[in-house]
């Protein structure tokens, strides 16, 4: 069944003080499955970024057209949850009034609310941090906040750009087997954004490699390794051969990125 | 001594205190020591001895209470009509472009020019007075607070646009609450400002009140008791400000955690 369909969308930004227009993204095609883990993997600034923000409604195509469900989008909406890579909680709630935004916003009973925010606290693993506020949370909890606030609205798909990309490594691994466990418990289309290999390939059922600037996709690679997936598995010979393969594509278009 | 480096909390208190008492020092040392004349300049002790008589026999009492409702009644006036204001031209860029070139000229129009104006429309009463701190302090307040609502982290709006707020939903739950501590800051930044429109307007066709003490003090060459009137305006000032930082601090604990 496809979830989202992404049809020749193109992104060209306006030249600056009247120079020549920016062409960020070149037309890309693609096609997600429901329940489908999809990681776009590219070397910084080559518009996988604004592929997502297309994705989310919060930019417009240049060209191209984004269906999710068969329905056109043309802003944002809670039907396409986001977890950006800046901490984006807001500091003057606490993380159960950060989880319960969207339900409220919906106009959802605080009662009705209330019993939802408490099962997303649970599967985050932030029991005990409700009352906190943003502030007084790490880096990795802020994430996690944000993966639960996102969850809890229920989207049709979740999008994250470069959700553990400010965090150090070890939480970061930690991050990702937090996100794939809750993944593969619930079945939710999701359409993940790294420049970090290991990442892309460890998280997906499908990776897919952009070009540098401007971007398209260079090469769609199936990941069939088997569920659920355990962070050893990063030093399995079927991850190495993947990541060879993957690293060779992208180091290509890194040098040409560093050239420019 | 080290540039940059922190100094301890107690010599810290130390040296603040320690130039009160320079300050002090020097102006007992050439008034009581005779270097300059006494109709000019009080000393320290004819001052307060002039300020006891002034609180105890003239009831000057009533003018600082006096003094206090017109600032606070002013600028009630002007957060009223001017946060709303700054908001709304912060939040929407066409009501920006309205108002904006207007209320940066209508900044730099004096409050103390307005004066003998306000007194034709309004008389002498404290209708007038309350208008002074309100011209003074209404357009400053509706500009700052334009400018920090316009900065508001636009991160936290794609957000909530895609949790599913409305429009509406962004000024109310997003622009407002992440503005609040700001807007409250600005509120008493300018309640401070708004203690030197009081004085000005109280120089000027009135009969009571802080400011109408000192300007009659003046005509008695009693410059005791102006230059206790000008103390007691700087410790009300600063303990309405103490008063209202400690307000902000209890209403936006998450801004400081």
């Amino acid at each position: 069944m496809i979830k989202l369909l992404i049809e020749g969308v193109s992104r060209t930004f306006a030249g600056v003080r009247g120079g020549e227009p920016v062409k960020a993204l070149m037309p890309v095609d693609l096609t997600v499955a429901a329940n489908d883990f999809i990681t776009i993997l590219g070397p910084s600034g080559c518009g996988k970024s604004t592929l997502l923000r297309i994705v989310a409604g919060l930019e417009a195509p240049s060209e191209g057209r984004v269906l999710l469900d068969g329905k056109a989008v043309t802003r944002p909406g809670p039907d396409r949850g986001m977890v950006f890579q800046s901490y984006t909680l807001f500091p003057w709630l606490t993380v159960a009034e950060n989880i319960a935004f969207g339900l409220r916003e919906r106009g959802m009973a605080e009662k009705e609310r209330d019993g939802i925010v408490a099962s997303y606290v649970d599967l985050v693993g932030l029991k005990g941090f409700e009352n906190h506020w943003p502030k007084q949370l790490s880096g990795g909890m802020q994430q996690r906040t944000a993966i639960a606030r996102a969850l809890a609205n229920d989207p049709e798909i979740l999008l994250l750009d470069e959700p553990f990309g400010a965090l150090d490594n070890q939480t970061r691994g930690l991050m990702q087997e937090l996100l794939l466990g809750i993944w593969e418990r619930r079945k939710k289309t999701v359409l993940f954004v790294t420049h970090d290999i290991e990442e892309a390939i460890f998280m997906a059922s499908r990776v897919i490699v952009m070009t540098a600037r401007p971007g398209r996709i260079k090469s769609d690679v199936a990941i069939d390794l088997p569920h659920p997936r355990h962070y050893t598995l990063k030093t399995s010979p079927e991850f190495s051969t993947l990541k060879a393969q993957l690293t060779e594509d992208i180091r290509v278009e890194a040098m040409r990125t560093a050239q420019v | 001594m080290r540039p940059l480096h922190p100094v301890s909390p107690g010599l810290r208190t130390v040296l603040g205190i320690s130039f009160f008492l320079l300050f002090v020092a020097f102006w007992a040392w050439i008034t009581l020591g005779g270097h300059v004349n006494r109709i000019f300049l009080a000393d320290p002790l004819s001052m307060l001895r002039d300020g006891w008589r002034l609180l105890v026999e003239d009831r000057f009492w009533l003018d600082i209470l006096i003094t206090i409702w017109r600032v606070f009644g002013g600028f009630v006036l002007a957060s009223v009509v001017a946060v709303p204001l700054g908001i709304a031209m912060g939040a929407w860029k066409p009501v920006e472009a309205f108002l904006e070139p207007f209320v940066s000229f209508a900044r730099y129009l004096p409050a103390s020019a307005f004066i003998p104006l306000l007194i034709l429309w309004a008389g002498i009463g404290e209708l007038e007075k309350l208008l002074v701190i309100f011209v003074g302090s209404v357009f400053q307040i509706i500009l700052i607070i334009a400018v920090k609502v316009g900065s508001t982290r636009r991160d936290l709006v794609e957000a909530a646009y895609t949790l599913g707020s409305t429009n509406n939903g962004i000024v109310r739950r997003v622009i407002m609450p992440a503005n609040a501590p700001e807007i409250a800051e600005t509120l008493r930044l300018v309640l401070g400002w708004a203690w030197t429109y009081v004085i000005v307007a109280e120089l000027i066709g009135s009969s009571s009140g802080i400011g109408y003490m000192i300007i009659n003090s003046q005509s008695r060459l009693a410059t005791g008791q102006i230059i206790f009137g000008i103390i007691v305006i700087g410790l009300i000032g600063l303990l309405s400000d103490f008063a209202f930082k400690a307000f902000n601090r209890w209403l936006f604990p998450w801004s400081l955690a």
